[in-house]
């Protein structure tokens, strides 16, 4: 079912004709077909419940599709879930260096690799704190420093930043985006949000209700690095109201 | 109202720059807690301990008001005042060593027993969580061994195995194993489907998952478990030394004795406060080592505000 994808080619993760029906009969996803190539940072949007979701589980081997392939190399997935998963017994170091652990780096090196992610996110300082002592932009921080350590060359989010206010939101975005250009890898990210989806991303995929299917593909123009202000552009909101025009028609 | 926002102090930062690195540190315990905490901790402790204290006296006061005025004076060697308690059974040598090697026996029983629950109980918890063929058995027998009555299955016990040492420990076993295996069992099965879900795309194995995820989940509820078991243990070791009646003097039997003594019925008081001591005293020193062991990343219902 999996191909490991070849690097000449430059595309990082693919789907094709990718379809799954759950034993219970329910159609998630139905003839998905699209590519993220290095370097791209991919959007999905689509209404609640349209397997959003269930894409990254298939992308990452969680799940294996009823139908078609996906092509990608699955020895070093990053994967950000919804929820921080964080391990309250561990501080942020030792959640950090959880990855390198499951994969047998020796200590030194796994010392190395986490303090590097957590640098990377802005939570030096906080190595020897429980999760439970961090806020819930923190915690998310954390979450994606555990995931950073690995240096994954794909990226896959799941509605990372849904439980965050605004304006952390926001600076998470901001930061995220910051790390994809230092770290290079391709990004496939889920979000409801239009106006995140704009900022982040190269592309914005728009999927369909249920049976979930592609019925856009747009290209977001502005170059990286991002300014904030980006946010208040007229091309940036023309932009948002064409794929919010989409997810309209769709949202039956 | 108050207690809902000061939470939410605790959860995110308040005002300055929430992407902030070290200088968002004070955000994480607000300056108005430790002060406030400092304060008011001679008060807690107050807090704490005057209402207990107060209830234990009013029941002092009861029992004084039973014996001196309740109980007609032919009746009267029925509730002995505590005074008399007390210099009978902790003043008077001889009876003190009794009731003591009576707990050191108690004590030996109960603790042996323990030991073997939590050993046997943590390991079948394990299998249980690892296969659902397992568990299957497993849990409609445990059960049944739960919901028997101590009480008839000390006969059995006493005719198959007689009334030495090790039916006094089975006897703890038998109670004890049970919170022990179910509160391990939810607990190694409590961890987030995400952390899961990590492992498995790490790659990573049985017994990786087991060691790393399942089992430090399954430590707030093994500690809850442990906590029930270890008063139950103090209890089945004298159950059954009450029952089985030979052997090592256990506190038990001591009790049995001093119950059928008119003259000793001071020393059957003396006994059972004992008794109730070690219960006690067992049950808070399982919450002092789930305090040391996970207290810095678990909110223990004993641990009060922190």
């Amino acid at each position: 079912m999996t191909d490991v994808v070849d690097p000449a080619v430059g595309t990082a993760l693919a789907f094709d004709q990718v379809g799954m029906t759950f034993p219970d009969g329910t159609e998630a996803v139905a003839e998905v077909s699209f590519a993220v190539g290095r370097g791209e940072f991919v959007t999905v949007v689509g209404p609640s419940g349209c397997g959003k979701s269930t894409l990254l589980k298939i992308a990452s081997g969680l799940l294996e599709p009823t139908r078609g392939s996906v092509s990608i190399d699955r020895e070093r997935i990053g994967y950000v879930f919804q929820d921080p998963t964080l391990m309250p017994w561990r501080t942020v170091s030792g959640n950090v260096e959880l990855l390198a652990e499951l994969h047998g780096i020796p200590r030194a090196e796994r010392r190395e690799l986490a303090q590097r992610a957590i640098d990377l996110v802005g939570l030096r300082g906080f190595e020897r704190h429980h999760p439970k002592s961090l806020s819930g932009g923190m915690r998310m921080r954390c979450s994606l420093a555990r995931t950073l350590t690995l240096r994954p060359p794909i990226m896959l989010f799941d509605e990372p930043f849904g439980a965050v206010d605004e304006i952390t939101r926001e600076h998470l975005n901001e930061e995220t985006l910051q790390i994809f250009l230092q770290e290079g890898f391709a990004g496939l990210f889920i979000t409801h949000s239009i106006f995140e989806a704009v900022f982040m991303s190269s592309r914005v995929i728009v999927m369909s209700a249920r049976p979930g299917r592609v019925v856009a593909d747009h290209a977001v123009p502005f170059p990286y690095p991002r300014e904030p202000d980006l946010r208040f552009d007229a091309e940036f909101a023309r932009i948002c109201g064409e794929i919010s025009t989409d997810l309209r028609a769709v949202h039956r | 109202m108050s207690r809902v926002i000061e939470h939410s102090e605790h959860s995110y930062p308040v005002g300055g720059d929430p992407l902030g690195g070290a200088d968002s540190l004070a955000l994480i315990e607000p300056p108005t807690v430790r002060p406030a905490a400092q304060r008011s901790r001679g008060v807690r402790v107050v807090a704490a301990v005057v209402p207990p204290l107060v209830l234990a006296g009013c029941l002092v006061g009861v029992w004084f008001f039973a014996h001196h005025v309740w109980l007609s004076a032919r009746r009267k060697f029925l509730i002995p005042p505590p005074t008399k308690v007390v210099r009978e059974s902790y003043l008077k040598w001889d009876n003190t060593s009794t009731i003591l090697e009576g707990l050191v026996s108690t004590v030996r029983v109960a603790a042996i027993g323990l030991s073997i629950s939590i050993a046997l109980g943590i390991a079948i918890a394990v299998l249980m969580s690892q296969s659902k063929l397992i568990e299957r058995a497993v849990f409609p027998l445990m059960v049944v061994v739960q919901a028997t009555p101590i009480l008839a299955l000390t006969p059995i016990i006493a005719i198959v195995l007689g009334t030495n040492q090790t039916s006094r420990v089975l006897v703890c076993v038998l109670i004890t194993i049970f919170p022990i295996t179910l509160n391990t069992l939810y607990g190694l099965v409590s961890a987030e489907g995400g952390l899961h879900d990590l492992v498995t795309l790490h790659h990573g194995g049985r017994l990786t998952r087991l060691r790393k995820v399942m089992f430090p989940a399954a430590l707030p509820l093994l500690f809850a478990g442990l906590r029930i078991a270890a008063g139950l243990s103090v209890i089945g070791a004298i159950v059954g030394d009450f029952f089985f009646g030979r052997g090592d003097v256990g506190l038990g039997q001591l009790m049995k004795r001093y119950s059928l003594n008119t003259n000793e019925i001071p020393l059957l008081y003396g006994t059972t406060l004992v008794a109730a001591a070690l219960g006690v005293t067992v049950f808070l020193s399982f919450g002092a080592l789930q305090n040391a062991v996970i207290g810095k990343w678990h909110d223990s219902r004993s641990g009060g505000g922190h």
